[in-house]
């Protein structure tokens, strides 16, 4: 039977009932919602379970929403199962405060990385990951950058030499 | 240990004992790239490598969420700066597919052949380069013009040779001039011979056959599990094409094959990429006489009629009320953009390149994420050059195409 997203949100309801909350099809990829104690248990479903068959881990990113309380947090997953050729995205809500969210390395070895790339960024610790370290910024830095309190500079600051830098640097 | 030394006994303390620690990179003639290798090295074999990347991390999607969405186009040439065009078209197809604009077909088959072009100049000097790895200069230097052929046509579209930036949401800035048909001519008339003559000298070479056969080999499983996409992924033999599986800019319409391997090794990379070259080719081909049946008014299509999205022409801009309003509403952020998330991926040069894309209807996107290919797929590197010779990590490592640039975003 063809995988349709009406059939996935049937067997993930079936299966997690309740858990599986925020389901919409924006731009017709169908994305849902689990709490985050459960989010290796429905990948691990996912990839396990013959007729689902979401094998491969396309991309793994973290969004930061500083105005939502105790959800500021999202880790998104985008899954393909290639040979029916649908994706999906998964979402894991976590408060900024506590932001552990279980690893996705035992099942996908392409995680270990994009999950590296997630906790440079936005400070998701991923519980059980092999390496858990800073991949593109360097090791010193204390804070997360792609978080929502760093805003970039001020394009119109004027107490910098750009000299250097083939600006002018002439407003005093 | 390796397994013929355990015959030899070898005195406690003794140097053959030892291992040495060998930093290979970050600027490195052979890692085309920067990004460092640290390797430990039992004599000249690997006995293992941990990956540095990050040395020219430029916080893309950082600057990405304060830019309008037309100014983050410059951003992705700057990914995989082999094939800027790829990444440029792909992130108009992602605005385009947030914003509900339609292309006609002649901008389709125009992004097409824009694409093509980006792939046979990537795979171009991704083949030269193992074979430079290899130790055969020539067929580098050779084929290196016929790259020059291809920038040459881009300067003629856009102005600009390697950072692109490269058309517009809803289409091309301008429609491509006389001489840019005429230099994709003669590169369609002239650079099959030369193609040819470069997969004779290193196909069936033996020198280059065997150093590449065997070399860093990966299983399809294996490949999928490291999140393996592109010409890597079809040379360990599973036949996922972006173009085909989710065709974009009207891929359904041209006739080409995946060519897949089966050992996913530097020599399956080879050919997978050598055939893509040749279907690359004919789709170019394709596209080009596709564009030619356009007749009267269709044959000057160069974007969708979408004022609000695509910047009127400069000299309207001057004499005509509505388009100075665009062109302002433009420029100032002013034009709606609705909300929503979104995910569109392109079949890069190296694999899937994705974008995904969260607005909140302001200005420039709340959260842009770029998917790249070879962040990704480059952590399988000390699983493949385990055990093998240094010279293999060396080959391997270009086998792959990583782009520094890509990778560090």
């Amino acid at each position: 039977m063809a995988l349709t997203n009406e059939y996935i949100q049937q067997r993930l309801q079936e299966k997690f009932g309740e858990l599986v909350t925020g389901v919409e099809q924006p731009y017709g990829m169908f994305t849902f919602e689990v709490p985050k104690s459960h989010n290796l248990k429905v990948m691990q479903f996912l990839h396990d379970d013959e007729a689902l068959g979401f094998r491969f881990l396309t991309d793994l990113t973290a969004v930061h929403y500083p105005d939502a309380p105790g959800r500021e947090l999202a880790v998104v997953y985008h899954l393909h199962n290639l040979a029916e050729n649908v994706r999906i995205r998964l979402k894991v809500f976590t408060a900024v405060t506590e932001p552990d969210v279980y690893t996705a390395t035992a099942l996908y070895q392409s995680a270990n990385w994009m999950e590296r790339e997630t906790y440079d960024f936005y400070g998701v610790n991923f519980v059980g990951h092999p390496n858990l370290k800073r991949i593109l910024n360097v090791d010193e830095m204390d804070y997360f950058p792609m978080r929502k309190e760093f805003p970039l500079e001020d394009q119109t600051r004027i107490d910098k030499d750009d000299d250097m830098f083939g600006r002018g640097g002439h407003i005093n | 240990m390796q397994e013929h030394q355990h015959n030899i006994k070898l005195p406690d303390g003794s140097i053959e004992r030892q291992t040495t620690t060998l930093n290979l990179g970050p600027t490195h003639p052979a890692t085309h790239g920067v990004f460092q290798n640290i390797l430990e090295m039992d004599g000249e074999r690997v006995v293992s490598a941990e990956s540095t990347v990050g040395y020219i991390h430029r916080a893309f999607e950082k600057l990405a969420e304060r830019r309008p969405l037309y100014q983050i186009t410059p951003l992705t040439d700057r990914l995989n700066y082999c094939s800027s065009p790829i990444n440029n078209m792909g992130w108009h197809m992602t605005c385009e597919k947030l914003l509900g604009v339609v292309t006609p077909k002649r901008v389709d088959y125009m992004r097409v052949i824009i694409m093509e072009l980006a792939r046979i100049a990537d795979h171009v000097i991704c083949n030269s380069v193992i074979g430079v790895d290899a130790g055969a200069l020539s067929v580098f230097l050779y084929v290196m013009q016929y790259r020059e052929r291809i920038y040459e046509i881009y300067e003629e579209i856009c102005g600009s040779r390697l950072t692109t930036n490269i058309g517009r949401i809803g289409g091309f800035e301008r429609n491509f001039t006389p001489a840019a048909w005429s230099k994709l001519e003669s590169f369609l008339d002239e650079f099959p011979k030369v193609m040819k003559e470069f997969e004779n000298l290193l196909k069936r070479n033996r020198i280059f056959v065997e150093r590449c056969v065997g070399a860093g080999p990966i299983s399809a499983e294996r490949a999928l599990n490291y999140g393996f996409t592109g010409p890597n992924l079809r040379a360990a033999g599973v036949d996922y094409d972006v173009r085909v599986h989710t065709p974009y800019s009207s891929y359904e319409d041209f006739d080409f094959k995946i060519p897949v391997g089966t050992t996913g090794d530097v020599y399956d990379r080879w050919l997978v990429r050598n055939e893509e070259i040749w279907e690359s080719l004919s789709i170019v081909r394709q596209a080009y006489e596709k564009i030619q049946q356009f007749k009267g008014e269709e044959a000057e299509v160069f974007h969708a009629n979408v004022p609000e999205y695509y910047l009127p022409k400069k000299q309207d801009v001057y004499t005509k009320m509505e388009a100075l309003i665009w062109h302002f509403k433009i420029i100032m952020g002013e034009t709606a953009i609705p909300a929503g998330e979104v995910y569109h991926s392109v079949e890069g040069g190296n694999g899937e390149l994705g974008f995904y894309m969260i607005s909140d209807g302001g200005r420039s996107p709340y959260r842009l994420h770029f998917r790249r290919p070879c962040f990704i797929y480059y952590q399988a590197y000390p699983e493949l050059v385990k055990d093998s010779m240094l010279a293999d990590a060396v080959l391997v490592l270009s086998s792959l195409n990583l782009i520094a640039g890509e990778m560090d975003a």
